[in-house]
């Protein structure tokens, strides 16, 4: 029997309500689309609000010899070749519009000495390229969307989830969810859908990401049939606060190694130097001198290694640790108060000072952090269309975190905030042209919606039928345990099968959650339906884990540790198939000539 | 990191509220102590042990997203940034939800007043670009807007405000809103002419400026001396100024 529910029609319905999900509805608004944004939580809390180094432009303000081919390259080389090119070259030629658009709609940045946006060094990025705004850009940036969205005529419904996609035959139909403040259930009736949702870092227990980031999106589009690519590919930010256990996994910006930041072992040596790959070594300052010479502002000067990329970052910290040179909590010392003065700390990192002051007593112009690597973003996700977001399911498109592709094996920072702009706007723009060219909504099937009230209440019912039943926030932990040990920084053939044994048990405790009291505003509810997309997404990263057999980026194998020229012309592929997860290797399309020459 | 390890092995009582629509009691829980545990700890230690239920606003657990307001021993807080060994130690820990709003459930209350408000904000007007398609604007000229936009909505402000809290001035668009209008009248770029709203709409003359908005800020805005204070010296200015309302008389305005 189903229950009643509330209905709402919508020609682009836009689920998450971060950068790329505001930015979409805006711009599926100015299409003349009738437009609404879902968010799972209040406006602006999105995890968008927590990023912190900045977004990546090449404007050129800081260093006129930057421009969108050497972003490209950036990129590419960043993402360990393995990027989506064609989304990496949209993307690096339009950052920059999409920074100017920011500022005209109020963002405030940090400015140049003639008054220009200034931009700052980060890891990868061959100039200072960051637009920024101390170390609270993603707060400027959402807020400034916000701000701009509320007047551009969409409907915003927040503290909603989004549970089903439902459809009609191969076309998408709308979605089914509930509101958290209430319990009751909703349907939006949609020509179009554009995933926003972010990312999946709450399936590891040492994360930056906020709890909303369950992998809702990845999950959904599954099970509406999209492909999901490059799962395997997971960033572990280098510099996640170790102490106190309470904020364990917060993030560090990069923002500290931008300004100058040292990382140094137990033995006080700055043990990057030992670290730099092959294929960073002529961009990277060979000695402390000359990286020295860097901060001072000599241009002829090459990077210090502690801005290499993410990936290396993390695994050499984890290496120092793992070979007894950690700090007294098991990190490695990150060191500004040595190279810059209080007063420069406080002004360029004023949320990192102040986090460490409130949180760990620690006065950051005066001692070193402890840091270690926490999980802090997905490469992998839905498979779009470069161009137009649109995934291989009909009506379906995607921009953000939720998308893969653009990434590779590993991101740039300050290349997620550009992403969502550019690719937010895109699907956005192509969402609301493909629903105008609908005739009239896809038809609801009540069958479908009655599937989705069934699996979203089961938890309610459990205890009352006498089953064995299971705490929701117990089986969250369990799962993020599991998923630290056997699919972090160091993974094995043998961890991964043991850790795809251990989600099988997961998955059977998961058939018997079980919760208490009503649905208005119930959390245990809340992560009982958050937790079937957790495990999905957790299984497509492991099974994309177990069969790449090399290390590249944000994937190290332990027992494949170098990169395997064949394996960088493929792509790992999920799918749902007969209710079971199918995987399989796909060529990559071969860059044209022209962007080739881009990245000697 | 002093103190921490005696604290090992502790439990703390710790009561929360639990009711709906502002109905309800305190409920006290005896949790264990931890190195450097934030009161949102608490609430995630007594949600995970044996209160599933218990409704609670939380995203970033760092301070940087607001959403985790509440009244902890009776002051407005972020949960998150709240460090247990920072409250007495010999008696309980009170959670409370925010008291200016309307109750929902247990630690959650309805915020949306507050974004209807926004809404009532005319949006930057923006000035032409320069020539060169840039906008240019000093760093000096900025550093003001800046501290505004540090905001992060964690409501505590329009919390406290006894306008708000105790005469429900809902023509009163609270500290919050005059921050947001204060980096918008001082934005470089901005054409708008807001004051006529200031005084009208926002009833910036109901604030009497005692600062106890800018005392709960944790991103230590100064709200009532940088925001508040500057607004009501403008407002003075242009219709309160005796001169200035002559030559307004004089010139015809």
């Amino acid at each position: 029997m189903t229950e009643s529910y509330e209905t709402i029609q919508y020609d682009v319905l836009v689920i998450g309500a971060g950068g790329a999900g505001l930015r979409a509805a805006t711009e599926a608004a100015a299409q003349g689309a009738r437009t609404g944004l879902v968010s799972k939580s209040l406006l602006g809390k999105a995890h968008t609000v927590m990023a912190e180094g900045g977004l990546a432009a090449a404007m050129g303000n800081v260093d006129s010899r930057d421009n969108w081919k050497v972003h490209f390259r950036d990129t590419m080389r960043g993402g360990k070749m393995v990027n989506n090119w064609k989304m990496a070259h949209i993307h690096a030629m339009e950052a920059p519009d999409r920074v100017k658009e920011l500022e005209e709609w109020g963002a405030v940045f940090d400015r140049t000495a003639d008054g220009r946006i200034l931009q700052r060094p980060f890891g990868g990025h061959q100039y200072p390229r960051l637009v920024h705004v101390g170390d609270r850009t993603g707060l400027e940036m959402i807020r400034t969307l916000q701000n701009h969205s509320i007047h551009q005529g969409f409907g915003i419904h927040t503290e909603c989830v989004i549970t089903h996609l439902l459809k009609d035959g191969d076309r998408l139909a709308g979605a089914f969810g509930y509101w958290r403040t209430s319990g009751k259930f909703v349907l939006f009736q949609a020509k179009a859908v554009v995933l926003a949702t972010g990312g999946v870092g709450r399936v590891f227990n040492f994360t930056s990401n906020s709890w909303e980031c369950t992998g809702d999106g990845h999950a959904l589009a599954m099970r509406a049939g999209a492909e999901i690519i490059d799962m395997e590919f997971i960033q572990f930010h280098p510099t996640g606060m170790v102490w106190p256990p309470s904020v364990r996994g917060v993030l560090v910006t990069e923002g500290v190694r931008g300004e100058g930041g040292v990382l140094l072992n137990s033995q006080g040596e700055r043990f990057m130097f030992r670290y730099i790959p092959e294929m960073f070594a002529a961009d990277v300052a060979s000695t402390p001198e000359e990286a020295s010479r860097w901060l001072a502002g000599d241009s002829t000067a090459r990077r210090p290694p502690e801005l290499l990329t993410r990936d290396v970052v993390a695994r050499a910290i984890r290496s120092e640790v793992d070979q007894g040179r950690g700090s007294p909590h098991g990190g490695a010392f990150l060191n500004i108060a040595s190279q810059r003065t209080p007063d420069y700390i406080r002004r360029k990192l004023p949320s990192m000072y102040h986090q460490f002051m409130k949180l760990a007593n620690l006065d950051i112009t005066k001692e070193p952090m402890e840091v270690h690597p926490t999980c802090h973003y997905i490469m992998g996700g839905m498979r779009v269309d470069a161009e137009t977001a649109h995934s291989r399911v009909p009506g379906l498109f995607g921009a953000g975190e939720v998308t893969g592709g653009m990434h590779g094996a590993n991101r740039l920072g300050g290349n997620s905030l550009s992403d969502l702009l550019v690719f937010g706007r895109r699907a956005g723009l192509h969402a609301a042209q493909f629903a105008a060219g609908q005739n009239g909504f896809a038809a609801i099937d009540p069958k479908q919606i009655e599937t989705a009230q069934q699996e979203s209440l089961i938890p309610f019912h459990q205890a009352a039928q006498g089953e064995k039943t299971e705490n929701p926030y117990q089986l969250l932990a369990d799962l993020r345990t599991m998923m630290e040990a056997r699919a972090g920084i160091w993974r094995t053939q043998e961890g991964l099968e043991k850790g795809l044994q251990e989600l099988n048990t997961l998955k059977e405790r998961a058939s018997h959650l079980s919760v208490a009291g009503g649905r208005a505003y119930n959390p245990a509810w809340n992560y009982a339906v958050d937790l079937h997309n957790m495990l999905l997404v957790a299984e497509a990263i492991m099974v994309s884990a177990l069969h790449r057999e090399e290390s590249r980026g944000g994937h190290t194998r332990v027992d494949f540790p170098t990169s395997s020229s064949d394996l960088e012309k493929v792509t790992t592929v999920v799918n749902l198939k007969d209710g079971g997860l199918a995987w399989k290797k796909e060529a990559r399309p071969t860059m044209p000539d022209e962007l080739k020459e881009l990245l000697k | 990191m002093s103190g921490n390890h005696e604290q090992m092995g502790k439990t703390v009582k710790v009561r929360v509220f639990r009711g709906e629509g502002g109905q309800g009691a305190l409920k006290e829980h005896d949790v264990p102590v931890t190195p450097g545990m934030v009161v949102l700890d608490a609430v995630h230690h007594i949600q995970a042990a044996d209160s599933g239920d218990l409704a609670a606003r939380w995203n970033c657990k760092a301070g940087k997203c607001g959403s985790c307001a509440a009244e902890v021993n009776g002051k407005p807080k972020l949960m998150c940034m709240t460090r247990m060994d920072t409250l007495p130690q010999d008696q309980p820990v009170t959670i409370e939800p925010l008291q200016t709003f309307p109750h929902l459930r247990d630690l959650v209350t309805d915020v949306s007043w507050n974004f209807q408000v926004n809404k009532t904000i005319p949006p930057l007007n923006p000035k032409p670009r320069e020539a060169d398609g840039t906008y240019r604007m000093a760093q000096m000229d900025i550093d003001r807007v800046q501290e505004f936009h540090k905001c992060i909505e964690c409501f505590l402000c329009q919390d406290v405000c006894h306008i708000l809290r105790n005469h429900k001035a809902e023509d009163f668009a609270g500290p919050r809103f005059l921050v947001r209008n204060a980096a918008l009248c001082m934005h470089p770029l901005d054409t708008e002419d807001r004051l006529p709203d200031l005084k009208d709409k926002f009833n910036l003359g109901y604030c009497n400026i005692t600062k106890c908005c800018t005392e709960v800020c944790p991103e230590e805005i100064h709200i009532t001396d940088n925001a508040i204070i500057p607004l009501k010296e403008r407002l003075a200015g242009r219709f309160y100024d005796p001169l200035a309302a002559l030559g307004r008389v004089l010139k015809g305005d």
